[in-house]
């Protein structure tokens, strides 16, 4: 469960400030499928940092679990972040020069996991996206629908209770980016992780349970959407603009 | 994450990049190598000399006249070494084994047309003995020589080659300023060459010196003079009781007080030998010290690549720092980095020092030594360089934001 209360993050810009986000309140539920919505600058990318605790809020309270944030040191935070979060990047984030597996055990070394666990944990996660005949390709020798899959790999491998996607379909074409978004809901339905889903796309969006649009910072809404699409579907032909 | 982790996410890196990685690590290659090859010959030197020293016997004590300034205003002043002061000497120190005065002077030396200016020295029969020299062909100098005043002469093996170039100058007469001397015998070289060798030697009796060779210039007030006298105590460890012997005896006869500066040189050849000693070791630390600075140099030209690398890889930092890496693991991943360039250039330097240090030596000029306290030093102030060089840009990249670092093109 995510909570936050009276969310401001404030960057100072010479003498300005810029509120990237201005007291946001917001609760998403365990094994909710959120996407967060609106242009650029609304403050989307900042509300993703501060939900996977890249990053902390100037003012507010964020509560992952129940547990309050805003007092971890930067270790305990980046032992949230290797147990309780998997991030997926709109530019993949993968090393170079790394194979797949490498990539994806990348959270476990990190959390201490050793040897075969971790070869075999890495393995069943690539194989969850469906990368199971890849896992010694290097990035350079994979597609971008394939890289943004190996991303997501490492971001379950762990099997963090929550999933954050900052636009990982921006980078793709609409046909891989539907892929992408069902992989999501598969992951969702099997394994019940809270996934959080910026997208520009309103197609994309409706996939999800519920739509929080952003503006300036602010959450201007928040609906359920009444009947989310099975992935699939396929794209009407006027919807395939960004909102 | 442990220690093993650190170290091959590390050498991934540096092979990444074999070229920069080479090129940083040449800096401190070419640094240890420096260190290494001019430390090896400056150790090198010190053993020479040592053992050229050593050669010539440790319990000898040599006494000579030496210049001091006995009134502020007149300048140095010298006080002649009497035949008489070796008299005493001779009969007043206990625990010496053998004393030999020797009087020195410079003369034409001549074998048929072959020429020059030698140092002919005026000895007694104990002079071989005190001096360690050992006969090669012949006979040294005898008490009868020196009674009959007789005109033989004995050669250090290089001043036999020198006036007889090969032949064997056994039974052969050469001219010294003019009057002919036969050779009696041909001293064994000390195997040593260079100055500090003792093969040069032209060798007369001390009675035939006075009366025929040195004139005037030996004489003192009508009285004679010895350039120095050498003494063996009777073993290394009483060398030092001998020297207050001798001192107080020439205190006596030449009628000074404590207080004084004595007039004369009594030293050991041990005492010869540390101060030589402290001189080439001054030199090779001097030497030491600048190869260092090409080292330090090599260190921060690993700085500057790691800085470079910190700030070529800050989305892989961020990226790492985002799926749960501390500040701590890539601390110790950055440092590594340097850590390895810095030892591997460090072996590398100690080998190749080690091999211009072997060239050196093929080429005669001087004989290296390489020591392991060297190599172990050069080595160790390496990885002290990687360590020093190594902390601000490990700690620039730990100190990284991951959401900054993320966002970073």
């Amino acid at each position: 469960m995510i909570e936050l209360e009276n969310v401001s993050k404030i960057y100072k810009l010479g003498q300005s400030k810029v509120f990237a986000l201005d007291n946001i309140n917001l609760m998403i539920q365990a094994s909710e499928m959120v996407a967060v919505m609106g242009p650029s600058g609304s403050g989307k990318s900042t509300l993703m940092a501060i939900l996977g605790c890249l990053d902390v809020p100037t003012s507010g309270v964020y509560r992952l679990e129940g547990q309050p944030v805003e007092n971890l040191s930067d270790n305990q935070l980046a032992q949230v972040r290797s147990r309780k979060v998997g991030f997926v990047f709109q530019q993949f984030n993968l090393l170079p020069r790394t194979n797949a597996l490498e990539n994806v055990m990348l959270p476990l070394l990190y959390d201490g996991v050793h040897g075969k666990a971790r070869i075999e944990k890495a393995k069943a996660a690539l194989e969850t996206v469906g990368l199971a005949d890849r896992i010694h390709h290097h990035p350079n020798q994979l597609s971008g629908g394939e890289q943004q899959r190996v991303a997501i790999a490492r971001a379950l491998v762990n099997d963090p209770t929550i999933l954050l996607a900052d636009e990982p379909t921006g980078n793709l074409d609409t046909k891989t980016g539907d892929e992408i978004i069902g992989l999501f809901q598969k992951l969702h339905e099997e394994h019940g992780q809270t996934v959080v889903y910026v997208t520009h796309d309103a197609f994309i969006a409706r996939h999800t349970q519920r739509i929080i649009r952003l503006v300036d910072g602010k959450i201007i809404s928040d609906e359920p959407v009444a009947h989310p699409l099975v992935a699939g579907t396929p794209r009407p032909e006027d919807e395939w603009k960004a909102s | 994450m442990n220690i093993f982790e650190s170290i091959r996410i590390s050498f991934r890196a540096l092979a990444a990049n074999k070229l920069r990685s080479g090129l940083t690590m040449l800096g401190i290659i070419i640094g240890v190598a420096a260190v290494v090859a001019l430390m090896s010959i400056g150790r090198g030197a010190t053993r020479n000399i040592t053992s050229r020293v050593e050669g010539l016997g440790s319990n000898l004590i040599s006494v000579s006249s030496a210049r001091v300034v006995r009134q502020a205003g007149v300048g140095a002043q010298s006080t002649a070494l009497y035949y008489s002061d070796y008299q005493a000497i001779a009969q007043d120190t206990n625990n010496v084994v053998g004393i030999s005065p020797t009087y020195e002077s410079s003369a034409q030396v001549a074998y048929s047309a072959n020429q020059s200016q030698f140092s002919v020295t005026g000895v007694t029969p104990e002079f071989a003995s005190v001096q360690a020299y050992t006969i090669a062909q012949g006979r040294f100098i005898t008490n009868g020589d020196n009674a009959a005043e007789s005109r033989v002469v004995v050669l250090g093996s290089q001043a036999a080659t020198d006036l007889f170039s090969g032949l064997n100058p056994m039974g052969r007469d050469i001219t010294i300023n003019g009057i002919n001397f036969a050779v009696v015998g041909v001293l064994a070289s000390k195997g040593s060459t260079g100055f500090f060798s003792g093969d040069g030697v032209i060798l007369i009796p001390l009675e035939t010196g006075y009366s025929r060779l040195f004139g005037g210039r030996a004489l003192v007030n009508g009285k004679r003079t010895l350039s120095s006298v050498s003494l063996s105590a009777a073993n290394p460890n009483i060398v030092n009781s001998v020297i207050s012997q001798v001192e107080y005896i020439l205190r006596r006869d030449h009628k000074l007080t404590l207080t004084e500066t004595l007039p004369f040189s009594v030293s050991s050849q041990s005492q010869a030998l540390s101060t030589l000693t402290s001189i080439t070791t001054t030199l090779t630390t001097f030497l030491g010290a600048i190869a260092g600075i090409s080292l330090f140099v090599g260190g921060i030209g690993i700085m500057n690549i790691m800085l470079v690398s910190v700030r070529e890889r800050t989305r892989e930092i961020g990226l790492r720092k985002a799926v749960g890496a501390r500040r701590s693991v890539i601390l110790m991943q950055f440092m590594v980095e340097t850590i390895t360039l810095s030892l591997v250039g460090g072996i590398l330097g100690i080998l190749l020092g080690a091999a211009i240090a072997g060239v050196v030596t093929l080429t005669g000029l001087i004989t290296t030594y390489v020591s392991l306290d060297v190599i172990l030093y050069s080595f160790f102030f390496a990885a002290l360089v990687g360590l020093f060089f190594g902390i601000y840009p490990a700690f620039q990249a730990a100190s990284l934001r991951p959401i900054e670092a993320l966002r970073y093109e």
